[in-house]
C-alpha cells in the first residue's frame, strides 16, 4: 500500500476491507472507494476503452467519471459499467475493468487501437452499410462483441427494489457547501424539506477540500450541520442516493442506494434500492460542478487525472496519485491541488500553464516546494504504456503552435485542469436553457421554467464564500415562496477559501504533429473514444449541427453523456466552424444523470405484484379443481378444467359436449354491470346503442350493440329493465370501465340536461351461467320457488328470487345457444351458490366449463366476440347485424357515420363462416384469405377472425372477415397459413341451430 | 325468509398471514362486511341533500376529501359532486337504503346497494404511512391529510377509497372485491421490512 | 410527470387522470352536417404548438370530466375550468404556435 498516506483522509484505518481487482488481491479501508483504494495501492490501470481498446485509468472522483468503469460482483449480482469512482469498497469485493479480455493489462484485442487510422468518425455508418442483411447476422454482433462494456446478468435479480413517494416544500439537490446552507435555511424556516446527495457523507466538495468553515474543517462543520438537519422533524436527508430525473411539474426522481455498500452480505429485508418519486414545491439545484480535463495529446494514459481528483483522493482519502506529478493547466485554482498534494507529502515536478502571465498565488509555494514553472506551454505528448511515465512540455509559439523549446519531464501522474462545467444536467432536464459565459468557458444555467433556483457552483459561483451565502439565500427564498419564513437569508458561515482565481478558456493544445496526423490522440470524450480529429472531421464532411456531429461522432452518448466532454467538444467545433458557442448551439441532457438499474425502475412490480390479478369469488373454487387460467384484461378466468390425462382439446371437447347434451357452469362474473337510473334513462340508452330500449318491457332484457360515432362497433351486451327508470347493463369483460366512461363522458360533456345516475356494480354480483338442456333441472333443485317454465320466466326477461338460500337477480340469456340461466347473487354468496349448483347438478352430469368451450360454443351459433370479430373498423353492417340497427329513430351514435362514403363501399370486409375443405385442419386465427393460390404477393380478401374444432359438429369451423363477403355464399378461396394454400368454402357464419330451436331446452 | 349462507371474505385465504402482522409497528386487518349505499343526488336539487342527511342522521359532506359521521355507526364519505359513499352496520343495510328512498321520493337520485361489492382493509400503526407512501402519489403529511380526510386514489395499481380515520395513523382502504386479495398481498409485501427478523 | 388541479380532488398525478382530447368539439347536428363536417368532427384535431385546450377526467377520483389549458411545450397548466364554459383568455406566450379556432 505504497501510496496511501499515513495521516490526514477521512477513511477508518482500524477498519481493513480485502477486495478483488482485475483478479489481483489487495486492502483498501472502510470509507474508500473502489477507485481511492485501487489508487492508494499504486494501480491506476483500470480498464480498455469502448472503441481503440486503449490502456484507461482513473480520471475524475465522482459520478462524472467516463473511463474507469467496472464490472462488480459475480453471478446473478453482477452489474456492468459502474463507475469506480463511485462504487464503495466492502469487503470481499469482486470488480474487473470493462471491455477487456482476458484482463486490461494483457488485452488480446488491443490491436484494434493501431488499426486507429480505419475508424474515424462515422466509420460504422461508412463501413457497414451493405448489404442490409449482413447488419444483423454478421457486423452487429461482432461490433457488440469488439466495442462493448460490461456484460448483464444472465440470472435473475435475488435482491428486491421498491419505490417510496415523498412531497415536500423545498427539495434541495445537492449537500455540498451550498445545497447543506439552502437545506438549513428552508429547515429553519419550518418548511418540508427533502436533501439529496449520492455522497455517503454530507459535504460534497468540502470532502476533497482542506478548508474551514464558521471555525472548523469543512468537514467537520457539515458533519454538524447533518445532526442539526437530523434534528429538525420534517427535514428528510437521503444520502448515497443520486437524483437522476427532473421532470414535469417539479416531480423528480432518485434511486437511493440503501445496501450496495455492504456487498452482497446485504440484509435480508431491506431493499437494495429504493426509488423515490419527489413531488416539491420549490426545488433547489446545488448540483456542484465538474471539472473539465484539458484535450492535449494522448491525454487519456492512466495517471492523468483531473487536479480536484487527485486532492480529493490525497484529502478525503489519503491516497497519494503518485510519486511524481505534473500539472496542466489553465487557472489558478489547480494551483492548489497541486499544493495539497505537496502539503501532503508528495511531490510535483512541474507546472504547466498555457497562459502566458499567470497570476496564481500558489505558484511561489509551489516553485520552493521543487516544481519547474512552464507557462506559455502545454503539454505536447505524454508517454508511457500502461501508466503516463513522462511528458513533452512545449513552449507555445505566438501563432498559437508549438515553438521549437521542449522539455521531457518524467513523472508517474499529470494532473489536469481546464476549468470547471456547472453540473447543470437537471435544470437542462427541467426545460431550462442554458446560456454561454465567453470569459470563464462555462455554460451556465439561463432562464427556468419551473419553480428552482441555482446556488452555488452550479450556478457558475465556484468560491466557497459564494456557495454557503448563495445557498442560504435560496434555502430561505424557496421556503418563504412555499409560504415558510420571510425569506431573509441567514448570514453564512465564515469560510476561508480564497476566490476562484482567473482562468483563459483553453480547448485544444497542439501536438508534436497535426492534429489527426500521427498515432497520438487528443481524446475528447474519454468514454465514447472521440478525438479532436473526429470532430474536426465531421465538421470538415459538412455537418455543422451540433445535435448532428453529436450523432456522427457519439460524442456525449456513453453512459456519462458527456459529462467531461462536451464543453470541449462544442468549443472544439466551434472553433474549427469559426463560429462562437452559442452560434454552434448546445446539445441538451436528458434523465437519467447516472445509469438507473432496471430493478429500481421496477421496483416491486415484479412476479405476482407485476400487475393486479383481478380474482371473482369462485376463483380459489377454480384453483382448486385443476382451472387453467386465462388473462382477460386484469381477471384470470377459468380457460379449461382438465381432468387427469387429458389435453386442451379433450378438456374443451367434454366441456362443450356436456353443455350440448346435459348443463354446463361457467363463471360469467367478469361481465360488467352498471345500473342506470333516473328519467332520462331510456332517452341515454336509446342514444348509446343502435337499437331501442325505450320500447323494452319491465322485466325484459334486450341485446344491444354499442358503437363509437364514427360508426364503429365497440362493445356489445345484454341490458335488462328493472324498473320504467331504471335499467341494468351488462358490457364485455374488458370493457366494463371503459363503457361506464363512455357514458359517462356523453352525459358530462354532451347531454348534461339528462337526468342518469350511472352506477357499477360489476363486483356486486357474482355470475354463474348455467347452461344446457339440463339446466332447468338443476337450477330448480335449489331454487324451488322460482317459476322456471318458459311461460313465466321467457328468453329473455329476468327475475328475482332465492337460489341456493341467497338473494338472487337470474336471466335468461344465452350465450351458447342452449336454454340457459345467469344466475346474479351478492358477491360473497358466489362461492356458496357455484357450489350448490355443482352438487345439485352431480346426477345431470353438470360439468364446469371454461372461457375456451364458451368460445367454441358460442361460435358454433354465429355469435361474435367484440374485439374478436371486430376491430374498430367493423360496422355493424359489415357483422351482418343490420337486424339490430333501429331505422326508426333519428339519432343515435354511429348513426351518421354509415352514410359516409367508406362505410357504403360494397367491398368491405363482411362476417361470414369459413369451412376448410379438409375437416380436421383448424386455421390458426389471423390466417389471410386469398382467393387463388399462386406466388406472392398474393391480393388479400380477408382474415380469420376466430377459428375452432367444433365438438358438437365433429370438423373445424371459422369465422371470417371477407370482403364482399355476403355476395359470395358457397364460393371457394383459400386459405394461406404457414405457405400452404388450403381451399375453404364460404358460409353463413351460424353453424348450429339457426333457428334457435335450443335455447328454451 | 331463510337464513343466508355465512358470507366469504375476498381476502379468506390470506388470514393467517394477516393474524400474523402487527409486531412491526403496522397492523392490517380485513373488516367484518359491512353495509356500502352508493348515493346520487344533485345537491342543487332542492331539499335532497337535507333529506339524506334527515335519514342517515347525519349530514352529507360536500367538501372534496372529507368524510362525515351519521347516526348509529354509519359514516358518509364523498366520492364526487353529486356522489357519497355510504357506510354501516351489515344487518341494517337494507332497512338504511329504504329509509333514504322513502326521503328522496319525488327528487332526482340513485340509492345503490354496493354492499357486497368490497372489501375494506384496516392499516394502522406508526408505519402505517410509510407503508401507504411507497404506493401512493397522494401527500399523506398530517399538513395535508389527517383523520377525516377520505380520498379516491390509486395505491400500487388498484383503485382505492382512502379514509383516515384515527392518528395513530389508522386508515380504512376500500377496494372492489376483485383487487382485494392483490392489494392486501401488495400491502403484506410492503410491510415486510419492519417485521422484526 | 404532470400534476394537475382536480376542480373537485385538488391536485393529483396525471396517472390518475384519463385525457380526453382537445376541448370544445361539439357534437353537431347530424342531420345538418355534410359528410365533410362529419369526419371534421370525428377526425380532425389541431395538433397545438402552445396553448391547447384539452378535456381530461379524474377516472381514480371523482370521475368528473373537465377542461384544461396547458401549453404544450412547456406543460404549464394555466387554467383549469368546467365543462360547458368557453375558453379562459389567456396570455399569448412566447413560443406559441398557430391555434385553432
Amino acid at each position: 500500500m505504497g501510496f496511501r498516506l499515513e495521516k490526514s483522509g477521512r477513511i477508518d484505518r482500524t477498519k481493513p476491507l480485502d477486495f478483488t481487482f482485475n483478479g489481483r488481491r489487495y486492502r483498501g479501508f472502510a470509507g474508500d472507494t473502489l477507485a481511492s483504494a485501487l489508487i492508494a495501492n499504486g494501480t491506476h490501470l483500470t480498464s480498455r476503452s469502448f472503441k481503440y481498446h486503449r490502456p484507461r485509468g482513473i480520471l475524475t472522483a465522482g459520478a462524472e467519471e467516463p473511463s474507469a468503469l467496472v464490472q462488480l460482483g459475480e453471478g446473478a449480482r453482477t452489474e456492468p459499467n459502474l463507475r469506480a469512482t463511485q462504487v464503495e469498497l466492502y469487503d470481499g469485493l469482486v470488480a474487473s475493468g470493462v471491455n477487456a479480455w482476458p484482463s486490461a493489462s494483457c488485452d488480446l484485442a488491443a490491436w484494434t487501437g493501431r488499426l486507429a487510422p480505419l475508424f474515424p468518425a462515422g466509420f460504422y455508418y461508412k463501413t457497414f452499410l451493405w448489404p442490409a442483411s449482413f447488419w444483423k447476422a454478421l457486423y452487429e454482433p461482432a461490433i457488440r462483441r469488439m466495442a462493448g462494456l460490461g456484460h448483464a446478468p444472465d440470472a435473475p435479480d435475488p435482491d428486491s427494489y421498491d419505490r417510496m413517494n415523498a412531497h415536500c416544500d423545498v427539495l434541495v439537490v445537492g449537500a455540498g457547501p451550498a445545497g447543506i446552507a439552502a437545506a438549513l435555511a428552508a429547515g429553519e424556516a419550518g418548511a418540508r424539506v427533502v436533501l439529496v446527495d449520492e455522497q455517503p457523507a454530507l459535504g460534497g466538495a468540502l470532502q476533497g477540500l482542506r478548508h474551514r468553515v464558521d471555525g472548523v474543517d469543512g468537514t467537520e462543520w457539515a458533519g454538524a450541520a447533518a445532526a442539526r438537519l437530523a434534528a429538525m422533524p420534517e427535514v428528510r436527508v437521503l444520502t448515497r442516493t443520486t437524483l437522476f430525473g427532473y421532470y414535469d411539474h417539479n416531480t423528480l426522481s432518485a434511486v437511493e442506494r440503501r445496501t450496495d455498500h455492504l456487498g452482497p452480505g446485504r440484509p435480508a429485508g431491506t431493499s437494495r434500492q429504493r426509488l423515490w418519486t419527489i413531488k416539491a414545491g420549490r426545488v433547489v439545484l446545488a448540483t456542484g460542478a465538474h471539472e473539465r480535463p484539458l484535450v492535449f495529446a494522448d491525454n487519456d494514459r492512466p495517471g492523468i487525472m483531473l487536479a480536484s481528483a487527485a486532492q480529493r483522493y490525497v484529502n478525503a482519502y489519503a491516497a497519494l496519485p503518485g510519486e511524481r506529478a505534473v500539472l496542466f493547466t489553465n487557472n489558478d485554482a489547480a494551483y492548489e491541488a497541486a499544493h495539497d498534494i505537496v502539503e501532503a507529502g508528495g511531490s510535483v515536478g512541474a507546472v504547466v500553464d498555457c497562459r502566458p502571465q499567470p497570476t496564481a498565488p500558489l505558484a511561489p509555494a509551489l516553485r520552493e516546494a521543487g516544481a519547474a514553472l512552464h507557462t506559455g506551454s502545454v503539454i505536447a505528448a505524454t508517454h508511457g504504456a500502461k501508466r503516463v511515465r513522462s511528458v513533452t512540455v512545449a513552449k507555445l509559439g505566438k501563432d498559437g503552435g508549438l515553438s521549437r523549446e521542449r522539455y521531457r519531464i518524467y513523472c508517474d501522474s499529470v494532473l489536469v485542469s481546464g476549468g470547471w462545467s456547472p453540473a447543470v444536467h437537471l435544470f437542462c432536464q427541467s426545460g431550462g436553457r442554458l446560456a454561454f459565459e465567453e470569459a470563464r468557458g462555462v455554460l451556465l444555467p439561463g432562464e427556468a421554467t419551473q419553480a428552482l433556483q441555482v446556488a452555488g457552483a452550479a450556478g457558475g459561483s465556484f468560491g466557497l464564500a459564494a456557495c454557503l451565502a448563495e445557498g442560504g439565500a435560496a434555502g430561505a427564498e424557496a421556503a418563504r415562496a412555499a409560504g415558510f419564513g420571510d425569506g431573509s437569508p441567514p448570514p453564512p458561515p465564515p469560510s476561508d477559501a480564497p476566490e476562484p482565481g482567473a482562468i483563459t478558456p483553453y480547448w485544444l493544445a497542439p501536438g508534436l504533429k497535426p492534429l489527426g496526423h500521427g498515432k497520438a490522440k487528443h481524446m475528447v470524450d474519454h468514454q465514447d473514444d472521440v478525438t479532436a480529429a473526429d470532430i474536426r472531421l465531421a465538421a470538415r464532411e459538412g455537418f455543422r449541427s451540433v445535435e448532428h456531429v453529436k450523432r456522427y461522432t457519439t460524442i456525449g452518448m456513453g453512459t456519462d453523456q458527456g459529462k467531461t466532454a462536451n464543453v470541449n467538444g462544442l468549443a472544439i467545433l466551434a472553433d474549427t466552424l469559426g463560429k462562437t458557442v452559442p452560434e454552434v448551439g448546445t446539445t441538451t441532457y436528458r434523465p437519467p444523470y447516472t445509469p438507473v438499474t432496471f430493478g429500481a425502475l421496477a421496483g416491486r412490480d415484479r412476479g405476482d405484484l407485476m400487475d393486479p390479478v383481478r380474482r371473482t369469488a369462485m376463483h380459489e373454487w377454480h384453483e382448486e379443481n385443476g382451472a387453467v387460467f386465462e388473462p382477460v384484461g386484469q381477471w384470470h378466468r377459468p380457460w379449461w378444467y382438465p381432468k387427469p390425462g387429458e389435453d386442451k382439446h379433450a378438456a374443451v371437447a367434454r366441456e362443450c359436449r356436456a353443455v350440448r347434451e346435459a348443463c354446463g357452469l361457467l363463471d360469467a362474473s367478469t361481465l360488467g354491470k352498471i345500473e342506470i337510473a333516473g328519467p332520462d334513462s331510456a332517452r341515454l340508452l336509446d342514444m348509446v346503442y343502435t337499437n331501442a330500449f325505450s320500447t323494452l318491457k319491465v322485466g325484459r332484457v334486450r341485446y344491444g350493440l354499442m358503437c363509437g360515432d364514427d360508426g364503429m362497433v365497440f362493445d356489445d351486451g345484454t341490458t335488462a329493465r328493472l324498473g320504467e327508470n331504471r335499467y341494468l347493463m351488462t358490457t364485455t369483460t374488458g370493457n366494463a370501465a371503459h363503457v361506464l366512461e363512455w357514458l359517462e363522458e356523453w352525459l358530462q360533456t354532451e347531454w348534461p340536461e339528462m337526468r342518469v345516475w350511472c352506477t357499477s356494480v360489476t363486483e356486486q354480483w357474482a355470475t354463474v351461467a348455467l347452461a344446457g338442456p339440463r339446466a332447468r333441472d338443476v337450477l330448480a333443485a335449489v331454487a324451488p320457488a322460482l317459476a322456471l317454465d318458459t311461460e313465466s320466466f321467457p328468453f329473455m326477461s329476468v327475475t328475482e328470487g332465492t337460489v341456493a338460500g341467497a338473494p338472487a337477480r337470474v336471466f335468461r340469456i344465452s350465450f351458447t345457444g342452449e336454454l340457459s340461466f345467469e344466475i346474479n347473487v351478492p358477491w360473497h354468496h358466489g362461492r356458496h351458490v357455484w357450489e350448490a349448483l355443482m352438487a345439485a347438478g352431480a346426477d345431470h352430469g353438470i360439468t364446469p366449463y371454461g372461457t375456451e368451450a364458451m368460445h367454441v360454443l358460442r361460435a358454433e351459433r354465429g355469435f361474435i366476440i367484440v374485439g374478436q370479430e371486430t376491430d374498430g373498423t367493423t360496422t355493424p353492417q359489415d357483422l351482418g347485424m343490420d337486424w339490430i340497427v333501429s331505422k326508426k329513430k333519428p339519432d343515435f351514435l354511429g348513426k351518421r357515420a354509415w352514410s359516409r362514403a367508406d362505410n357504403l363501399r360494397e367491398d368491405r370486409k363482411q362476417l361470414v363462416g369459413i369451412l376448410t375443405e379438409n375437416p380436421k385442419e383448424v386455421l390458426p386465427e389471423g390466417t389471410q384469405l386469398v382467393d387463388k393460390p399462386g406466388r406472392a404477393p398474393v391480393p388479400m380478401i380477408g382474415h380469420v377472425s376466430s377459428s375452432y374444432m367444433s365438438p358438437t359438429l365433429g370438423r373445424s369451423i371459422a369465422l371470417a372477415l371477407v370482403r364482399r363477403g355476403r355476395a359470395r355464399m358457397g364460393e371457394t378461396v383459400h386459405a394461406a397459413p404457414d405457405g400452404r394454400f388450403l381451399p375453404c368454402t364460404i358460409t353463413e357464419p351460424v353453424f348450429y341451430d339457426p333457428e334457435g330451436a335450443k335455447r328454451d331446452g | 325468509m331463510a337464513e343466508q349462507p355465512v358470507p366469504q371474505s375476498p381476502l379468506a385465504s390470506l388470514a393467517d398471514a394477516l393474524a400474523a402482522t402487527g409486531a412491526d409497528g403496522v397492523t392490517l386487518a380485513a373488516c367484518p362486511a359491512r353495509a356500502r349505499l352508493n348515493l346520487r343526488l344533485d345537491p342543487e336539487d332542492g331539499g335532497a341533500l337535507e333529506a339524506a342527511g334527515a335519514a342517515l342522521g347525519g349530514t352529507l359532506p360536500l367538501a372534496p376529501n372529507t368524510a362525515t359521521a351519521a347516526a348509529d355507526g354509519w359514516s358518509i364519505l364523498w366520492l364526487g359532486p353529486n356522489e357519497w359513499l355510504v357506510c354501516g352496520p351489515a344487518d341494517d343495510g337494507a332497512a338504511r337504503a329504504g329509509a333514504l328512498e322513502a326521503a328522496l321520493a319525488g327528487t332526482h337520485h340513485a340509492v345503490t346497494d354496493v354492499g357486497a361489492m368490497y372489501t375494506t382493509l384496516t392499516l394502522a400503526g406508526a408505519n402505517a404511512r410509510t407503508v401507504l407512501m411507497k404506493g401512493c402519489r397522494l401527500d399523506l403529511h398530517p399538513r395535508a391529510f389527517a383523520p377525516g380526510a377520505c380520498a379516491q386514489t390509486a395505491l400500487a395499481r388498484a383503485q382505492v377509497i382512502l379514509h383516515q380515520i384515527g392518528a395513530e395513523p389508522v386508515y380504512e382502504l376500500t377496494v372492489r372485491n376483485s383487487f382485494a386479495h392483490y392489494l392486501a398481498s401488495w400491502l403484506l409485501d410492503a410491510m415486510a421490512e419492519y417485521r422484526p427478523a | 410527470m404532470l400534476w394537475i388541479d382536480c376542480p373537485w380532488c385538488g391536485p393529483r398525478p396525471e396517472t390518475e387522470y384519463r385525457y380526453g382530447g382537445e376541448a370544445h368539439i361539439a357534437r353537431p347536428d347530424p342531420a345538418a352536417t355534410d359528410d365533410a363536417g362529419w369526419a371534421d368532427y370525428l377526425f380532425m384535431r389541431t395538433n397545438t404548438k402552445g396553448v391547447h385546450a384539452e378535456r381530461w377526467m379524474h377516472r381514480d377520483g371523482c370521475r368528473r370530466w373537465f377542461n384544461v389549458l396547458r401549453h404544450t411545450v412547456s406543460n404549464e397548466v394555466l387554467a383549469v375550468y368546467p365543462m360547458g364554459t368557453p375558453r379562459p383568455e389567456t396570455p399569448r406566450l412566447p413560443g406559441d404556435g398557430a391555434e385553432g379556432a
